[in-house]
């Protein structure tokens, strides 16, 4: 009977500690992961002993006790055994009281605010991406770091999410690094995550896991668990303001960025006389390291030029959106639209985002 | 008038299409809830399918995300509120006033209202892919993307059409409370009814104290909408949460509402099958109660994820394994009632293991849920998808299904092909499991719900592809079940009062029973009142067949027809048939398609006035028109 | 287990139920309906109680005039006691006159309720300035409809009464409306307390 739990129950974990699992809760990188899928396995094995025992105990009952062809006996009348039933409505409740200590335990542990040298990320769920800002790490010019749809955070180091919405509920979820959380507009809400030392430089996905309409199946993230010191290296990297080109044809896709883009999407620049300024509005994901980005459209294309020239030409085309009914004025964005640029205006433009790295 | 209600009475049971929407007679409104509930599980069954054509490769193009979300919305709605809610009303209609020896329920035009309020709604709900698309929002509409869009109506049908269904089963309990509470046969104590009805009870107690808070809900949504008011308005310090709490509140033991009256039905069967009393009936009925009082009790452990604090989620958490011991005291109860019986192994009676079987799956992965730790990696996952159809596919339908087959004699007078039963059966749950099963392991690997497409390379390929075949099997075992239907009702065995040898009232009269249920009130001693009538106990405890004596041997000879039977059933005065419910019931929908068009201006106050008017007209003839018009 | 007793003592001679006990029975579950419907209305006002955003708050509710109104309506739970006594005794003629006198009460209750809204309007509270005047005029609006409904159900009372087509066994009788009235009148009772009186 336990050797068939024990391999039931191992069967399950192994099939999914394998690596082509990588948005699987039962394959934890941070400490709070674990904690979970502990918590999990726990109460995983004990459902699996109750599941054998009551399957067996219904099949043993119909099969000893079935009727046989020819036997017109009758059975004895029982009506009940109260001791029998108040022993079976007692053992289920001392084996949830079991349960019920360490679930209690980790859930108050997982909910405590994060304490010690914690990096704080302000997450801020949009349909249909995420925005990210590290409101600690500030460049010379006073602006923090924001980025989009890929975070990027430190090994063996607390990281914690302070997340709201900007429009309509969301859910962060990356299950090998915490449980989901929602994001509320009008509240705040917390994750604390601490990747295993031995995540660094692993890339694990997550998406959104709360119903945002047309975008949600959409709604990917990735989240680049870094080494301390390439962290380091990267976060540097990100204040750097962009630089705007003086020569070839990102000249023009500077023009166009700035007349069309810029109604939507900001960029940190550095003007050739060396003067630092931001442009734009934060409407959509900052664009200042666009180039540095595995991915775009909120991690569901690969970050190429003919897949940005395609996202330019038809966004819809690409991700369901509803740019049709974008309402600024009610803070209401529901995806880019297409501004039927022309294909040289396309090509100046990736050319230009395509060297913010 | 002896004279007049005679012809009255058999005359009441006419044929014909006006005779059926003119019909008071509980039975027929339980066989037109059972055959409307049918065709919306068709609908729905076919939306799964399509969903599943979706999702069986990665990036399916079947589907647009746009058509994806209408089509998962309408078949949540369609599943709970079409199909689950009405063929429990289907069983309860008919055989509540049969278990308890009454003649009718006690307000019959009030049930005649209610079904044609709760068809005419669904329907009406249907029409929104023809006007403005149909409902996306996901059928727990979460605020604010439910209140974001006004230009288009589809939330607005979700709002007017789950408040409708609401006003339908509202009325549908209020009176079977009214009708368990004050019409039981004479000496048919509480403690004597069958569990069917007690779970009617406990069900009715539910929906009438959850629905009027979902009602407010979905009006502050509407208003919201329409309206301008700020109920969910985040940024002006609305709470988007409130919507989920009172969605829950209801939602909780809404989830009770669709599981009960099965768990009812297999705990009438099993006792049958097995030829032995249910073990410890006292204990399934307050296990029952104690269900209901904790549904009540849980509603947040939906909402583990949204940010409630760490105290109130150990309470939900605490308070919903509490849950799991009444539970788990049914299912060990029914495990009883088998040990030691002569089990005839029946569809009906598979049908009823196969619900405790898989139940015990739903409930096991239900007790994950409360460990709040792991639910924030459940929820809103695949995991969550596989654990819900397991209570309400392998729980609630499996059991409906055993319902269907054990009281098709007592509708039809035709018993159902057992050798095509066992095939449905053993399709349906073997599809099943293929279908859900591997959901379970989709969710943990990171697969959330409400998702149209996803990547290939997740790992999720297999699993997905599995799960659709096996829905396909779900829909061949339904078509197995049609064929049954129709070959049956042709030429099945003719089933007698009572083909399997039951233990309560419904199978003292005649099957289909006479117009009046029974010609003379059953007077009742015993929980299981029939068998004991034909059955009494040896020395060592066995049952023994009694020779006919008791009073019971009357009523089983019953006549069906009514007209030549001797004496009693001439002074019975049974409801005439009105239409004045079913033109109430169009009026109260065509106000709430007014509603819905409220803000599209003149369309939308034309529909809201012609509603009124039908309404009025239905309402005033209504209350103007007498019960049993001979009587008067 | 009263009701046990009652069902084991039940003269089944006819159709045979009291159909008295049956509606009220339905009542009481219409009611338990009811409260619930209320009691989401009332906790929705509570958390919304402070969220006055720009606008007015609980501040411009006029308490002297709310409670003169308040015992108008408490008055009514009175004259609706007579009514029903009086057609319990068969005097239907008197009963006609408490239910007007009743139905006359509601309306100055009503009266008073537009009076109170139409101010209020004019002190810049609508169902659009803020999550509190949303709550505040959808649970006092649903009562004051409730109010309604229960002085059209007088009207029809003393119509049916006066034109001899009353009986008791008529399925709107004098004692259904008054479970009803009563209770429209204790959820003023707690509105009144809670939104008015209570100042948290």
């Amino acid at each position: 009977m336990r050797r068939i739990v024990s391999i039931v129950a191992l069967g399950l974990v192994l099939a999914s500690c394998s690596s082509n699992l990588p948005q699987s809760s039962l394959n934890p990188k941070s400490v709070e992961a674990q904690k979970i899928d502990g918590l999990w396995i726990l109460v995983f094995s004990i459902a699996t002993v109750i599941f054998f025992a009551v399957q067996i105990a219904l099949i043993v009952s119909i099969v000893r006790w079935r009727r046989r062809p020819g036997d017109d006996s009758e059975p004895k009348q029982t009506h009940g055994n109260t001791r029998l039933e108040i022993v079976w409505t007692i053992i289920p409740a001392v084996i949830l009281a079991v349960i019920a200590v360490p679930t209690l335990r980790t859930l108050f542990e997982l909910r405590a605010p994060a304490t010690g040298d914690v990096l704080r990320v302000k997450v801020t769920g949009h349909q249909w991406w995420w925005e990210f800002e590290y409101p600690d790490i500030v460049g010379p010019d006073g602006r923090p770091l924001i980025t989009a749809n890929e975070l990027h955070i430190p090994a063996g180091r607390t990281t914690e999410l302070e997340m709201t919405s900007a429009d309509v509920i969301h859910s962060f979820w990356v299950p090998p690094l915490a449980g989901k959380r929602d994001l509320v507009p009008g509240l705040t809400t917390y994750i604390k995550i601490t990747p295993l030392e031995s995540a660094a430089g692993e890339v694990i996905p997550g998406q959104c896991a709360e119903y945002c309409w047309l975008g949600h199946a959409d709604m990917r993230v990735k989240v680049h668990v870094d080494a301390p010191d390439d962290f380091e290296t990267w976060a540097a990297g990100q204040l750097e303001p962009a630089p705007v080109p003086t020569t070839g044809a990102a000249v023009g896709g500077f023009e166009t960025f700035s007349g069309v883009c810029a109604t939507c999407h900001q960029a940190n620049v550095r003007q050739p006389d060396g003067t630092v300024e931001t442009i734009g509005t934060a409407i959509g994901p900052d664009l200042t390291h666009f180039a540095s980005r595995d991915t775009f459209g909120a991690g569901i294309l690969e970050n190429t030029a003919e897949h940005l020239a395609a996202w330019i030409d038809d966004p819809s085309a690409l991700k369901p959106m509803a740019p049709e009914l974008n309402d600024l004025d009610r803070g209401r964005v529901l995806g880019m639209p297409d501004y039927g640029l022309d294909p040289d205006q396309i090509a100046e433009l990736v050319e230009l985002l395509e060297s913010w790295k | 008038m002896a004279v007049a209600t005679r012809e009255q009475a058999p005359a009441a049971a006419d044929r014909g299409l006006w005779s059926w929407i003119t019909t008071v007679d509980h039975k027929r409104i339980g066989i037109m809830y059972a055959v409307a509930a049918f065709i919306f599980f068709l609908i729905g069954g076919f939306e799964a399918l399509l969903i599943r054509t979706q999702l069986a490769q990665p990036n399916g193009t079947v589907l647009s995300a746009e058509a994806y979300n209408q089509i998962f919305t309408m078949h949540g709605l369609t599943m709970v509120f079409a199909v689950i809610m009405p063929i429990a009303a289907a069983f309860q209609n008919y055989f509540v006033p049969l278990q308890i020896g009454a003649r009718d329920v006690a307000f019959p035009r009030i049930n005649a209202f209610a079904f044609w309020l709760f068809f005419f709604s669904a329907l009406f709900l249907y029409t929104s892919f023809l006007f403005g698309g149909a409902p996306d929002g996901a059928w727990v509409g979460y605020a604010p993307l439910s209140t974001q869009l006004t230009e288009y109506v589809r939330m607005d049908y979700y709002s007017v059409g789950a408040q409708l269904l609401g006003v339908a089963s509202l009325a549908g309990s209020i009176n079977f409370i009214a009708t368990i509470f004050t019409m039981r046969a004479p000496g048919m104590s509480l403690m004597r009814m069958p569990v069917f009805v007690w779970m009617t009870v406990v069900t009715s107690f539910l929906l009438i104290l959850s629905l009027p808070v979902i009602g407010v809900g979905l009006w502050q949504m509407l208003f919201d909408r329409n309206f301008g008011t700020l109920f969910y308005a985040a940024q002006a310090q609305g709470d988007p949460l409130l919507w989920q709490h009172l969605f829950w509140i209801f939602g909780h033991p809404e989830v009770y509402v669709l599981i009960l009256p099965a768990m009812g039905i297999v705990s009438e069967i099993l006792p049958v099958m097995s030829r032995k009393p249910l073990f410890g009936y006292a204990f399934v009925v307050f296990s029952g109660i104690a269900i209901g009082f904790l549904g009540f009790g849980v509603w947040a452990h939906h909402m583990f994820t949204a940010g409630l604090g760490p105290v109130a989620e150990a309470g939900f958490g605490l308070a919903t394994m509490l849950i799991a011991i009444p539970t788990g005291v049914k299912i060990f109860n029914w495990i009883g009632t088998t040990w030691g019986g002569r089990l005839k192994l029946t569809t009906p009676m598979l049908f009823s293991l196969g619900f405790i079987s898989m139940f015990v799956i739903g409930g096991l992965s239900g007790v994950t849920h409360s460990i709040v730790p792991a639910d924030t990696q459940q929820h809103d996952s695949y995991y969550i998808v596989a654990h819900f159809h397991y209570v309400l596919f392998g729980g609630a339908v499996l059991g409906y299904m055993a319902g269907a087959y054990y009281w098709f004699p007592k509708w039809t007078g035709k018993m159902l092909s057992e050798t095509i039963g066992k095939w449905h059966f053993w399709i349906t749950l073997i599809g099943f499991n293929l279908t859900f099963a591997p959901q379970h392991i989709l969710g943990l690997d990171g697969m959330p719900r409400r998702t149209y497409r996803y990547d290939a390379g997740l790992g999720w390929d297999g699993w997905n592809m599995m799960s659709t075949i096996g829905s396909y099997l779900i829909a061949v075992g339904v078509l197995v079940f049609i064929w049954n239907i129709i070959r049956s009702w042709r030429n099945g065995e003719p089933a007698g009062n009572d083909p399997w040898d039951g233990r309560t009232l419904e199978w003292t009269t005649s099957s289909p029973p006479p117009v009046h249920n029974f010609d003379e009130v059953p007077v009742v001693h015993h929980v299981d009142d029939f068998w004991y009538r034909k059955y009494g106990v040896d020395e060592e405890g066995r049952a023994v067949k009694m020779p006919e004596v008791s009073g019971g041997a009357l009523t089983v000879d019953t006549d069906s027809g009514g007209e030549d039977a001797d004496g009693d059933a001439h002074d019975i005065h049974m409801p005439s048939p009105s239409y004045f419910p079913i033109i109430a019931s169009l009026g109260v929908v065509t106000i709430g398609a007014g509603l819905v068009f409220i803000s599209s201006g003149a369309i939308g106050f034309a529909l809201l006035a012609l509603g009124a008017i039908v309404s009025l007209w239905g309402f005033m003839g209504w209350a103007g028109e007498p019960i049993t018009k001979e009587a008067h | 287990m009263v009701s046990e007793g009652a069902v084991v003592d039940h003269d089944f001679e006819d159709t045979g139920n009291p159909i008295h006990r049956v509606r009220k029975t339905a009542m009481w579950a219409f009611l338990g309906s009811e409260a619930f419907f209320f009691g989401a209305m009332i906790s929705t006002f509570l958390l919304y109680r402070n969220t006055i955003g720009d606008g007015p708050g609980a501040d411009i509710f006029n308490i002297p005039f709310t409670s003169a109104s308040s015992f108008v309506l408490l008055m009514s739970s009175l004259t609706m006691v007579l009514a029903d006594n009086s057609f319990q005794k068969g005097d239907q003629r008197q009963g006609r006159v408490w239910l007007i006198g009743t139905a006359l009460l509601g309306t100055t209750f009503l009266a008073g309720q537009i009076f109170e809204f139409t101010e209020f309007v004019h002190e810049g509270l609508t169902i659009s300035t803020s999550p509190f005047g949303s709550s505040f005029y959808m649970l006092t609006g649903f009562h004051g409809l409730h109010v309604a409904v229960g002085v059209l159900l007088l009207s029809m009372l003393v119509f049916f009464s006066l034109r001899g087509r009353y009986s008791p066994d008529s399925g709107m009788n004098v004692e259904l409306v008054a479970l009803y009235w009563h209770f429209v009148d204790i959820v003023w009772i707690v509105i009144f307390t809670v939104v008015y009186l209570l100042q948290i």
